[in-house]
């Protein structure tokens, strides 16, 4: 795919032009006549063969988002238009598009993550770093033009309230939630590209100044998405997620996503479909694209449809805006924070602490006057859902949790009272965490160390709670085993759980994934967790753990995933790429603790050179030999039945 | 059972077609009598175990008198096994059914508690039988899964639940007509069958394909040290279908003629996998190899809640192996009675839910235990 996109790849580096044009407009300025003339002619190619002519796909010379595959999106745009905007429900989303398109910025699996991700790309936009998601915005407009319309209709509505309620840079945001909307289309067609460039180069002046200030630029992931095909697809979907963001959360979303201004935006470069109409947005976009500017040189082309964050430097920065909140819950960001600096990690730990931040927000909500608890209730909790979309993508289990709780809120009656409402809410919060994650997981240890027998080698991954539980319930019973524990940079998760082991007595032997060949042939047992499981059997978890299962499977050593059920989902994905979460590629340059390995640490002024950090991978089905959840010991091929079963009545599983 | 009895199992040409449906149709379905004897030989093969290990006896002996009523569901147990064709897990179904009948509870819990404890003397009966202890427990989410507890009427209630019971009964007992009307349809002209062990289900579906006048042949292993293969073969003949005897050793000699394997199951565990005779899993991986069909005969009260992850993950059933000769000191003999099968070396089940695939066990699971 990479190859394929040579030749539209950004001629030149610093002027990537990202983002959607309009057909026929002249490209900014500033652009060489060379990549003008590509994107002139990949415009009119892909125009011709889509329904979209305003989309400008020239951008796909200038960035690697552009890519052609946006073509064939334009139908599923359609449906994607048609998706009830502001849902988080994944399968709603999700059953509307091609099922590649998943999470197109790099959130996780889980539709919430897509949909916020519109609230995100709104802001991405902002920055002028979205040319994925605002072409497709465009794109989508121009597509279908009933469901279009009607999103647009909304979206503008969206926009309209944003400048009230702005109060970060929100500028940013709101700008985005217009491109998405309607005013995308409208003001695509307004602004030519000379415009669009003085634009983008504002902001990057305002940006480099905002850097100054010690804050991090935001690079919101490239629309680009990776592959064509893939990118397509992620297209329609973040356009369809795009969609859902503005609807549900309004201005508040905007807001959440204006949070990032410090995140390095990869589409800060010139953002040719910008709207202008703020100033803020204006500045926003400026102090981003600076920031972006630097990360893009060296992103992978493949995974250009994933946000690549750069969190270090913003952090004091939002530290110190803790008190200028309005819309968002103390304990809210706080968590969100925590998310940014990597202090809660684990699909378990992350959902738990989401959802305890969401009741205290619940506990001190209180309905504003004229206005209806359930809906107004519900976008807030949409606005706080983009905003921790912002610090860090939503994993599955997050995403499910989101869905079950705007569930519940959307099935309170009317005449309920507020303390009533309340109050029940708090209540499925509470029995959501209770039966999901904690006695799920007692039942899940209870069926695993079954399993396990006297005298076994068992091998573990990274660090995962349940399968830390499984370990010391089988050595409190008694049972003498060995356990194998593999680790992998750069997170090196294992040595938590190797300490945590260690302690208890338990014994380990340590090694790198790069050893497991070496040690697999003693190995009785592999025992694994999972953030999700898709509807095909997939085990989505850390990076490695397919290496692992895949190893394991040449050994005829049987594979263990120890996995909740609510962490599954109907999706399907078929690869790693479409859908994962980029880290900060630094970490890769360095190894802590010895510094005399410093080769990478100018690698990012090698323009051939490109650090890849994901945090997740794929495993197929068929390297799984069994699932543990708390429905009990099934194959991969049960998912798709218990989330059938399950799912209807609990609108989870 | 003696060979010389059995009719030519290579029809050849000057014997003609005409020979293989002149026998078949004096044997058509008729209960020859040394298959009555096998039948009752079988049956106090089954009753032999429990004396073999005494405290079987002991303690079905003590529950009976425990259980303190006139009915007793060993007994009722007893009576059902009587009947040659049944096997064992129909016939605790039917025992728990009758017992549900009889029972003097006056309240739901008290029922559900007896039932518990009838159905647990029932699997204590033989504990490695994994068809009578899976069936046992399906029995018990069958009854038990009905909104019929929620009626403030016991008696309502009690009714609903002998409803369930008996249906339950009434579909197992006809289990194994229907996976033959299922089974027999994969049985074309002129295939060769592989068969493993003596499953009563394939000999059915067997009768079934023979009766519609398809024209096949049947290879069965021997089957040491149950000589289930002289057995089997020893029906086969009497329903005119050629049959040739193997040893268990010569089943990758003869794979490549084989159209199709059969085989039956003790259990199929959730993976989708079947627990069957010893040798049930080497005929399955040499049939993979060479890309033949195995298809499972196993009714659906076999379903059970195991997922072996390897051979030894099971209970073993150690059964006693004559070989013969003295064995010297100092040598041990493996002597567990069945394999673990693995799903991806099976091909399709016959059961009498249907003709699934084995990753459809688990689904059935799910939905039963809902």
């Amino acid at each position: 795919m990479d190859s394929r996109r040579l030749p539209r790849t950004v001629i030149d580096p610093k002027v990537r032009l990202v983002g959607f044009f309009t057909s026929g407009d002249p490209p900014p300025a500033r652009f060489n006549p060379n990549t003008a003339d590509a994107t002139a002619a990949t415009a009119a190619a892909i125009s011709s063969s889509s329904q979209n002519s305003d989309i400008n796909l020239t951008g796909n010379s200038l960035s690697p988002v552009m890519i052609p595959p946006l073509r064939r999106m334009s139908p599923r745009r359609c449906d994607e238009m048609q998706m009830p905007i502001g849902s988080y429900n994944p399968s709603e989303s999700l059953l509307g598009t091609s099922p590649s398109r998943r999470g197109i910025n790099g959130p996780d699996f889980s539709e919430v993550a897509t949909s916020a991700w519109l609230g995100i790309s709104g802001s991405m936009k902002a920055a002028a770093s979205f040319p994925g998601s605002s072409g497709e915005m465009m794109m989508v407009g121009k597509n279908g033009g009933n469901a279009l319309v009607k999103n647009m209709d909304t979206t503008e509505l969206a926009a309209k309230t944003v400048p009230g309620v702005t109060e970060k840079d929100g500028g940013t945001l709101t700008d985005m939630k217009n491109e998405g909307a309607g005013t995308v289309r409208h003001q695509k067609q307004m602004t030519t590209r000379a415009e669009r460039r003085a634009i983008q180069e504002a902001q990057r002046a305002s940006k480099a100044a905002a850097m100054m200030d010690g804050k991090g630029g935001k690079s919101i992931a490239s629309t680009g998405g990776g592959a064509p095909s893939i990118s397509n697809q992620e297209k329609v979907l973040k356009q369809s997620q795009k969609k859902d963001g503005p609807q549900e959360t309004g201005a508040t979303s905007e807001k959440k996503v204006s949070r990032n201004p410090d995140k390095d935006r990869k589409k800060d470069i010139p953002q040719p479909r910008m709207q202008f109409d703020d100033k803020n947005r204006v500045e926003k976009a400026k102090r981003r694209a600076v920031v972006n500017q630097f990360e893009a040189r060296n992103r992978v082309e493949l995974f250009r449809h994933l946000p690549q964050y750069e969190h270090g430097p913003q952090l004091p920065y939002l530290e110190s805006k803790f008190f200028h909140l309005d819309n968002i819950h103390p304990s809210v960001y706080k968590v969100g924070l925590k998310y940014l600096s990597g202090t809660i990690t684990g699909g378990n730990a992350r959902c738990q602490e989401m959802l305890l931040a969401f009741r205290e927000a619940i506990i001190d909500y209180s309905t504003p006057p004229e206005k209806v608890l359930v809906r107004d209730l519900t976008s807030k909790i949409g606005s706080y859902v983009s905003f921790l979309i912002e610090c860090r993508p939503l994993s599955v289990s997050m995403g499910n949790a989101i869905r079950f709780l705007k569930n519940r809120v959307a099935k309170l009656h009317h005449n309920v009272s507020e303390s009533e409402a309340k109050s029940r809410l708090i209540s499925d919060v509470d029995r959501f965490i209770n039966e999901k994650i904690i006695v799920a997981d007692q039942i899940i240890v209870q069926h695993a160390v079954t399993k396990i027998r006297d005298g076994d080698v068992l091998l573990i991954y990274g660090y995962s709670t349940v399968v830390e539980m499984i370990l010391l319930h089988a050595h409190e019973q008694g049972k003498q085993f060995r356990v194998m524990v593999v680790d992998s940079r750069p997170k090196l998760e294992g040595k938590i759980l190797l300490r945590k082991l260690v302690m208890k007595g338990l014994s380990c032997t340590y090694t790198h994934i790069n050893a497991i060949s070496y040690v697999m042939h003693e190995v009785k047992c592999v025992f694994l967790g999972a953030s999700a499981i898709l509807s095909n059997g997939t085990v989505f978890s850390r990076v490695g753990t397919a290496c692992i299962a895949m190893v394991a499977h040449a050994f005829r050593v049987p594979v263990l995933i120890c996995c909740e059920a609510y962490k599954f989902h109907e999706r399907v994905q078929l690869d790693s790429i479409c859908s994962n979460e980029l880290g900060n590629p630094d970490v890769i340059s360095n190894v802590p603790g010895k510094e005399d390995v410093n080769h990478l640490a100018n690698w990012a002024d090698h323009k051939n050179l490109q650090l890849l950090n994901l945090f997740y991978d794929a495993t197929p089905s068929d390297y799984v030999s069994m699932i543990v959840t708390e429905h009990g010991m099934v194959p991969p091929t049960s998912v798709p039945v218990i989330v059938r079963e399950y799912g209807k009545d609990q609108f989870i599983f | 059972m003696e060979p010389n009895n059995l009719p030519n199992p290579n029809p050849s040409t000057d014997h003609g077609i005409s020979a293989y449906y002149q026998t078949r149709a004096e044997h058509h379905a008729v209960v020859t009598s040394d298959w009555l004897a096998q039948a009752q030989a079988a049956v106090t093969r089954n009753a032999a175990v429990p004396e073999v290990l005494p405290k079987i006896a002991a303690t079905g002996g003590s529950r009976a008198a425990g259980s303190g009523k006139a009915f007793s569901v060993i007994d009722e147990f007893n009576y059902w096994r009587k009947k040659p064709d049944l096997a064992e897990a129909v016939a605790a179904i039917m025992a728990l059914a009758a017992f549900i009948r009889s029972s003097e509870a006056t309240t739901m819990m008290e029922l559900e508690i007896e039932l518990k404890k009838a159905s647990d003397t029932l699997k204590s009966w033989d504990t490695t039988s994994i068809s009578l202890s899976a069936g046992c427990d399906l029995f018990m989410r069958y009854v038990t899964r009905t909104s019929a507890l929620e009626y403030e009427d016991f008696n309502a209630a009690k009714l609903r639940l002998i409803e369930r019971g008996e249906k339950f009964g009434e579909i197992s007992l006809k289990a194994r007509r229907t996976i033959a009307m299922l089974g027999q349809d994969f049985v074309f002209d002129g295939s060769t069958i592989l068969v493993h062990g003596y499953s009563r289900v394939v000999l059915e579906v067997l009768k079934l394909a023979a009766s519609n006048r398809k024209m096949f042949r049947v290879l069965c292993t021997e089957g040491r040290p149950d000589r289930t293969g002289l057995r089997f073969s020893n029906e086969l003949a009497q329903l005119g279908v050629p049959v040739k005897l193997l040893i268990d050793s010569a089943v990758a000699y003869t794979m490549d003629e084989v159209d199709m394997v059969f085989v039956g199951a003790d259990g199929v565990v959730e993976s989708g996998g079947i627990i069957n005779m010893m040798g049930t899993y080497q005929i399955a991986l040499v049939a993979h190899c060479m890309n033949k069909p195995v298809y499972v005969a196993a009714e659906s009260y076999k379903f059970a809640r195991l997922y072996p992850l390897d051979q030894k993950d099971l209970a073993p059933a150690i059964r006693p192996i004559e070989f013969g000769v003295p064995i010297p000191s100092g040598v041990e003999v493996e002597r567990n009675a069945r394999d673990y099968t693995p799903p991806q070396y099976l091909t399709l089940l016959f059961t009498d839910l249907g003709v699934l695939t084995p990753s459809v066990v688990s689904d059935e699971l799910i939905q039963l235990y809902l």
